[in-house]
Formats: structure tokens, C-alpha cells, sequence
């Protein structure tokens, strides 16, 4: 009765292999279609090697002696920066990241402005944010702070919005139906489910800030990037090596900070 | 009752495990098992029996190397593998097969690419990779999917599989190997006593039907007395008993086991 | 449901004490370092009102130079596709090679050294380095994304790696399946849906970084937004982040379409 056992084996069905192969496919067409295209001076790339150990060279050795007087308070400025600025991106992010939950509020336009604000947090990079704040506020550390905190949003709201939605509808009816009004639902209901994550989410962000504060100087908004900015036009590269070991010491010490306080407190 | 030395080697039959004055110590001065020395050879199937700690699953990975041994030698259908490393382990390991009480298969591949794991000591990497094995391979494994009755199961994912469908996987997987050997680190603990008993009998038939020496560590005793022609007791590293499970008695038990209160 | 109710509520009060402390600790903070700043509110309203004459500049966005505009947006798409194409191809492997459970120290922290030094480096200090290096244009561009793509794939499939289960390996190295077939067949299986989502998520950054790495000489759209910002041009500004907002956003459509083919 049973058919003949199918002797033939592949692992995946035909249409599965053909969606896998239009994605490699276009992939591929893609990338040979740039590479084609893309305007690449190969005599550049051969004499990159000699170009880079050019630039060590002038590296060393290194102006160590410039750290107390060019470099630290423009790092602790930086570090400033990032702290206030990821705290400015919650106090705005709870508000945006609120109205993008649907399940809290249930106007389709209210969560569409606030998906459009996250979006374009999240897709114009710190450095253009740095330029528009710069352009608004004047050179310094007010529109790098303001420049951290917006582009910021994104990240924190999206993340935030989606801790929203995970949380467990019981205890929020429970609440609903015992009469508790809006502000109360929010803060016993819904704030202790997802309080973890976001403070999770704020450790992260505060991370990757630090990182995006030391060079948003570069165009003017404080900082540490500022410094960077200035050696780099006057050619002190002996300067620049010993900045840059700051920043990879800072970016270090404040990763190590943000894992030891999650294992602690999530 | 214990066995005799085996020093000659030429002298083994095909397909036999011999453990020779096997010795394990994971802290020095503190030896798992000591001195351990048997033969399984021929269509027969021992189990191994001990309490929890003894070291039963230490001296079946002692087998393939696994675990490396302290001291003494095994010896796979006469070949010596204590001292093998590198490829020659390899190739010497496609002769044992092995059967884990969490079956240990690769839940997101489906049933058939999982009993073909057992050809990968065969078949070259980048074929393997193509999933390009011999259309030998591939008869093979559907009609031993056949046997087992997971004909139906070939292409779906392991993870979708019950207990006793995964272990008939891990041991359809293990005999694809053509393994000499067939080694079971407590087959059935994970399993109902329902299924428990058809994967024994699983186990049993197959190493009967391909001729292959079957080594089984179990908890549960009447299972062993059950299905195995032969058992050995471990307790403290050292071999208590070995003999046909007719023989078996309660005496033999409380030395293996310790303590009387657990026998009815 | 009831008990799951309790659960949830159990640690929210426990550290509620903490979360008062922290929260005064953050106002009394945010307090001071405003000040250190000299961060105030006067010049932040004074900004405001320029803001706001930047933003009525800005309007209405100045699409008059579209040939440039997309030549430059090809650029950053190249520069995102070649770079993203290298970077996973070159983090599979860095990836394994740093992973703990699979590989011995003596290979995992050279690795594990490299991928730290990728991430520690905001992608346009890179880019900095290689428009020194091999000159203006995007091939610095290219090296910078490529370096940052190692550097995030390369930290989170080794992490990925790292969480397997070690019982099918175990199992495929008893039966004698050579190294290379124990990682195609019991490792990459575990982790690949999670290397997918991890390049695809690169190659949206990729697009994003890309429109960045040219604002200091690597290629791409951002040379010409630079250039916007300096001579002031504002409606051709806004032209430029609209196209590049919409840009970002078609690849996010793009990419989570991808994603369901591979699940
Ligand atoms: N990797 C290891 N390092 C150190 N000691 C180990 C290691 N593996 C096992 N041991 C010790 O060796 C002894 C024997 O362990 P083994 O797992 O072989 O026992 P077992 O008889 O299989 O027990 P069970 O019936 O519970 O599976 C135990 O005391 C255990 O603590
Ligand atoms: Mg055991």
C-alpha cells in the first residue's frame, strides 16, 4: 500500500532553494555591479603599506606629555557628554517609545509619528546629527550633548517600545479593572515588567555613546574629537597616537564598567 | 570471574572491544577506575552496571578517547587506539559508534541529514557540506530510517522529534558508521520504561542483525538482566562482578550498590 | 497565572528602593554636568530659535541637483554592498577562530585582541586612518566598513558560538568526522540564522556608516553633505537627508525580507 520510499535526497524543497538562490544571486549581482562600478585607484591600494607604516612612524614616539595638558579635560568633557546626552535620549525616549506602543496607546497616527521620529533618529548618523546641532546651537559641547540625546532616541525608544509590548497583559488587566487610573496602570503595571530591560537598554546605549562622543568632535560639538580634530590639521600625529590610545583606553574601561554592572544588576 | 590478561593481540576475532588494565584518574592520587580489564567480542551485548559516580560513563568514553586514559590500553577488533591521535584517532573512531543518553543530535538539521552524521567520518569535508554523500550512504540511511520506523520523519527537524524517535535517530546515526563497536552511555535514562524497553530492543536486534559488540551502561537492572547476555558490576573503579545476569543475585547487588534498604 | 502575577511583582519592589537612589543620583548628576558643560537653558532657547530659521531654510528641500545627489547615493550603496560582502565573508572565520569552546587560547585572543581593536573605534577615526593611508575617495571608505563589519559580526557570532550545546559535537567527533564537518554540521547550524541576522543588521549599518565615512574624506554621499553644511546650502541639505532617510529605510524593508527566506 505505501508508495515506493523516495529515494532521492535534498535538503531543502524547490522553492525554498530557489528563494535562497534569488537572494545569493542578486547579492552577487549586486556586489559585482559595485565593484564594476565603485572608483578605486588601484595604485593607491599598492602603495598603501608603505603609506601606513609612514604614518606609525610619525606616530612614534608618543607625546605622552600632551595627556594633562591637551587631553584630559576634553575626555572628561567627552565622557560628560555621553552621560548626559543618553540621559536626555530617555527623557525623551519614554514619552516617544509610550506613544509607539500600540498596545498602550491605541491612536494609529500617534504611533506612526513616533515609529517616524525613532527611524530617523536611528537613520542619520551621529556625525550629521553633530553637524545639524552644530549648525544650531554654535561649536561645543551643547550640541554634542543635544546631538547624543537625538540620535539616541531611536535606539533607546525602539528597544524600550518593544520591552512595552513584551510585557505580560495579566497584571495590567488586573490593575484596568480595579480602576486604577492611566498614570498608576503605567507606573505599578506595566514600568516594574519592563524596568530591567530599559535599564539594560540604557547601560548599552551609554556603551556605544561613549564611543560616538569621542569623535563627534571632529565637527565641532566637544569633546574629546575636537582635540583629534586640531592635531590632525596641524599634522601632530605624535599627538594623535596618544589620543587615540585614550580613547581605546576609555572605550575599554567603560565596556568593562557596563558588563561588570549587567552581571550585578540584571 | 574476572578475565583473563590479554596481551596477544593478534589473536582477537574481528570486531571486539578489549580493555586492558584500564586505569583513570582526574586528580592524581585519586583514581576514577582502576585497573579495569574485560573482552566483548562476537554478537554479544554487556551491560555495565554501578551506582551514580562509579565511573561507567568515564571508562565508555575511555573507549573512543573521549576521555584519554591515565593508563593501560583498549583495544578496538585488535587495534590498539590508546596511543592514537590526529587522523589515526579519526579513522579509528569511525569504528566505535556511540549512543548518548541525550541523544546529542543536531536539532536544527532534519532526521536524515542527522543519521547521515554518521558517514562524516567517511566522506570529505566539502561534500559533507554540499550534503553530496554517495548515493550508497543515502540508500543505506533510508532504509535503516525503514527499519527503525522514521521513514516519514527523513525530512523533518530533529527538534520536532519525541525521546524515543530522537534516540532511534542517535542509534541509527551510530550505525551508519558500519561501526565495529557499538558503545551506549545509559541509553534509555532519558526516556518512559515504555520506550526504554524498545530501545533495547532497538539496540539488541541491531547489533544482533549487523554482527556488531554491543557495551551498554544502565541504570536500571532488570532492563539489563532483560535484553544483555552478560553484566559487570563497577563499584569503586574496580570490577565486582561479571558473569551471564542469571547469576546475579541479591548479594551481588548490595556489593555492587551498597546498603540493602533499596532491595524489596 | 496568579503565581506568574506574584513573580512578576516580587523583585519590582525589592529594587525599588535602588531605582529612587538611582534616579535622584541621575538628576543630582545631570545637574552638575550641565553646569560643567555650561549647558543652560538660555542657550539652549537661544538655539532654538535658530533652529528654527535653519529648519525654515531647509524648506522647501532643493532637488535641483539630482544627478550629483544619486551619483553620490550609488557611491555610498557601493561602498555599503562591497564592504558588507567582505565583512561577513571575512567575520565567519575570525568569528570561529575566537570562540572559546572550539578553539585553544593560543588562537582565540590574537583574535579576540583584533575584533576588541575593530570595535573600540568609531568607525570615521578608521576612516581618518585609511583616507591617510590609501588617499581620498571610497576605497578608504570600503576599508573603514569592512574593519567596523568584523568588528560587530565578528564580537556577536563569537559570543553565538560560545552559547552552543556541546553535545552534538561531542557526538560527530566520537563517530570520527573530521574538524571541518564537525563545525559544518554541528556548529554552524546552531548559530547560522543568528550570523544571518547579524550581517543583515551589518549591512543597514553599512548603508547608515557610509553616508558618514565620506564626511572626512572616504567616499560616498557624505563629502557632499559636508560641503552643503559649510556653504550653507540648506535646501539642498534637506534634499540630501531625505534621500538618505529614505535610503536607510528601503534597505530595512529589503533586509527583513531577506531574513524570512532564510528561516
Ligand atoms: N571531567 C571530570 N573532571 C573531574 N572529575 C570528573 C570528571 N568527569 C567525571 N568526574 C568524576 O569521576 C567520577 C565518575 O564519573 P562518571 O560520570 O564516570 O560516573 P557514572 O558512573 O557515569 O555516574 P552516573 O551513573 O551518574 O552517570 C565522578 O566522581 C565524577 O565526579
Ligand atoms: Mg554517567
Amino acid at each position: 500500500m505505501s508508495p515506493a520510499p523516495l529515494r532521492k535526497w535534498e535538503r531543502f524543497t524547490f522553492s525554498e532553494r530557489l528563494a535562497r538562490f534569488a537572494v545569493f544571486l542578486g547579492f552577487a549581482v549586486a556586489l559585482s555591479i559595485s565593484l564594476r562600478s565603485v572608483q578605486i585607484i588601484p595604485e593607491f591600494l599598492y602603495d598603501a603599506p608603505t603609506q601606513v607604516a609612514d604614518l606609525f612612524s610619525r606616530m612614534w614616539p608618543m607625546d605622552f606629555a600632551y595627556y594633562p595638558a591637551g587631553i584630559h579635560d576634553a575626555m572628561m568633557e567627552t565622557l560628560h557628554i555621553a552621560t548626559l546626552g543618553t540621559l536626555l535620549a530617555i527623557v525623551m525616549a519614554i514619552p516617544i517609545g509610550i506613544l509607539g506602543a500600540n498596545n498602550i496607546v491605541h491612536f494609529p497616527l500617534l504611533n506612526w509619528l513616533s515609529k517616524l521620529i525613532l527611524v530617523s533618529s536611528r537613520s542619520v548618523n551621529s556625525l550629521v546629527w553633530a553637524l545639524l546641532f552644530v549648525a544650531v546651537f554654535g561649536p561645543g559641547p551643547l550640541a554634542g550633548t543635544v546631538c547624543i540625546g537625538f540620535r539616541s532616541i531611536g535606539f533607546v525608544g525602539k528597544l524600550f517600545a518593544e520591552a512595552l509590548e513584551e510585557v505580560d497583559p495579566g497584571p495590567i488587566e488586573a490593575l484596568t479593572a480595579s480602576g486604577a487610573p492611566w498614570f498608576s496602570v503605567f507606573l505599578k503595571g506595566y514600568w516594574p515588567q519592563a524596568a530591567p530591560a530599559f535599564w539594560g537598554v540604557f547601560l548599552f546605549r551609554w556603551d556605544i555613546n561613549v564611543r560616538e562622543s569621542a569623535v563627534i568632535g571632529l565637527v565641532g560639538a566637544g569633546g574629546i574629537g575636537m582635540v583629534l580634530d586640531t592635531a590632525l590639521n596641524l599634522f601632530f600625529w605624535n599627538r594623535v597616537s596618544v589620543i587615540l590610545l585614550s580613547i581605546f583606553v576609555v572605550v575599554i574601561l567603560a565596556e568593562l564598567f557596563v558588563t561588570a554592572i549587567r552581571k550585578r544588576i540584571i | 570471574m574476572t578475565v583473563e590478561a590479554q596481551s596477544d593481540s593478534s589473536a582477537h576475532p574481528q570486531r571486539s572491544i578489549c580493555i586492558e588494565n584500564l586505569s583513570k584518574e582526574y586528580v592524581k592520587g585519586k583514581p576514577v577506575l582502576n585497573n579495569i580489564s574485560f573482552t566483548v567480542q562476537g554478537q554479544s551485548s554487556v551491560a555495565i552496571i554501578g551506582p551514580s559516580g562509579t565511573g561507567k560513563s568515564t571508562l565508555i568514553r575511555c573507549v573512543n578517547k573521549l576521555i584519554p586514559p591515565s593508563s593501560g590500553n583498549v583495544y578496538i577488533s585488535g587495534e590498539n587506539i590508546t596511543h592514537l591521535t590526529g587522523r589515526n584517532l579519526r579513522m579509528a573512531r569511525r569504528k566505535i559508534g556511540m549512543v548518548f543518553q541525550e541523544f546529542n543530535l543536531v536539532e536544527r538539521l532534519s532526521v536524515m541529514e542527522n543519521v547521515l552524521c554518521g558517514r562524516l567520518g567517511y566522506v570529505p569535508s566539502w561534500r559533507a557540506w554540499l550534503r553530496k554523500y554517495p548515493q550508497k550512504d543515502i540508500d543505506n540511511a533510508f532504509s535503516l530510517l525503514d527499519s527503525i520506523g522514521l521513514l516519514e520523519f527523513a525530512r523533518q527537524r530533529a527538534d520536532s522529534l519525541s525521546g524515543g524517535q530522537r534516540q532511534r535517530v542517535g542509534i541509527a546515526r551510530a550505525i551508519m558508521q558500519e561501526p565495529h563497536v557499538l558503545l551506549a552511555d545509559e541509553p534509555t535514562s532519558s526516556l518512559d520504561p515504555k520506550t526504554s524497553v524498545e530501545i533495547m530492543e532497538l539496540l539488541v536486534s541491531l547489533s544482533r542483525e549487523h554482527n556488531i559488540p554491543l557495551l551498554i551502561n544502565i541504570h536500571d537492572v532488570e532492563l539489563a538482566k532483560r535484553f544483555t547476555a552478560r553484566v559487570i558490576g563497577l563499584s569503586m573503579g574496580g570490577i565486582i562482578y561479571d558473569g551471564p545476569p542469571s547469576e546475579l543475585t541479591n548479594d551481588h547487588l548490595k556489593k555492587i550498590y551498597g546498603g540493602e534498604n533499596w532491595l524489596q | 497565572m496568579t503565581a506568574d502575577t506574584a513573580k512578576n511583582f516580587g523583585p519590582a519592589f525589592k529594587t525599588n528602593w535602588w531605582a529612587r537612589a538611582g534616579w535622584l543620583a541621575a538628576f543630582l548628576y545631570a545637574a552638575y554636568a550641565a553646569n560643567y558643560l555650561d549647558v543652560s537653558w538660555i542657550r539652549f532657547l537661544r538655539g532654538l530659535g535658530n533652529g528654527a530659521e535653519f529648519l525654515a531654510e531647509m524648506v522647501p528641500p532643493n532637488f535641483s541637483r539630482w544627478q550629483l545627489l544619486s551619483a553620490n547615493l550609488m557611491e555610498t550603496v557601493e561602498i555599503a554592498i562591497i564592504a558588507s560582502a567582505f565583512g561577513i565573508l571575512f567575520s565567519l572565520p575570525v568569528g570561529l577562530l575566537a570562540a572559546r569552546n572550539l578553539m585553544p587560547l593560543w588562537i582565540t585572543w590574537p583574535f579576540r585582541t583584533f575584533i576588541a581593536l575593530c570595535r573600540s573605534f568609531h568607525p570615521v577615526i578608521f576612516a581618518i586612518l585609511f583616507v591617510k593611508a590609501v588617499g581620498f575617495g571610497p576605497l578608504a571608505g570600503i576599508l573603514t566598513l569592512i574593519f567596523a563589519s568584523i568588528g560587530f559580526i565578528g564580537k556577536l557570532f563569537t559570543e553565538a558560538i560560545e552559547e552552543i550545546s556541546l553535545k552534538p559535537l561531542e557526538a560527530l567527533r566520537a563517530s570520527g568526522a573530521p574538524f571541518m564537518s564537525v563545525i559544518i554540521y554541528a556548529v554552524l547550524p546552531q548559530v547560522l540564522n543568528r550570523f544571518i541576522g547579524f550581517s543583515s543588521y551589518q549591512l543597514d549599518a553599512n548603508l547608515r556608516n557610509s553616508t558618514m565615512v565620506g564626511i572626512v574624506g572616504a567616499g560616498g554621499i557624505g563629502g557632499t553633505l559636508f560641503a552643503a553644511f559649510q556653504r550653507f546650502d540648506y535646501d539642498f541639505l534637506a534634499a540630501i537627508l531625505i534621500s538618505i532617510i529614505a535610503l536607510v529605510m528601503l534597505s530595512e524593508f529589503i533586509s527583513t525580507r531577506i531574513k524570512k527566506v532564510f528561516q
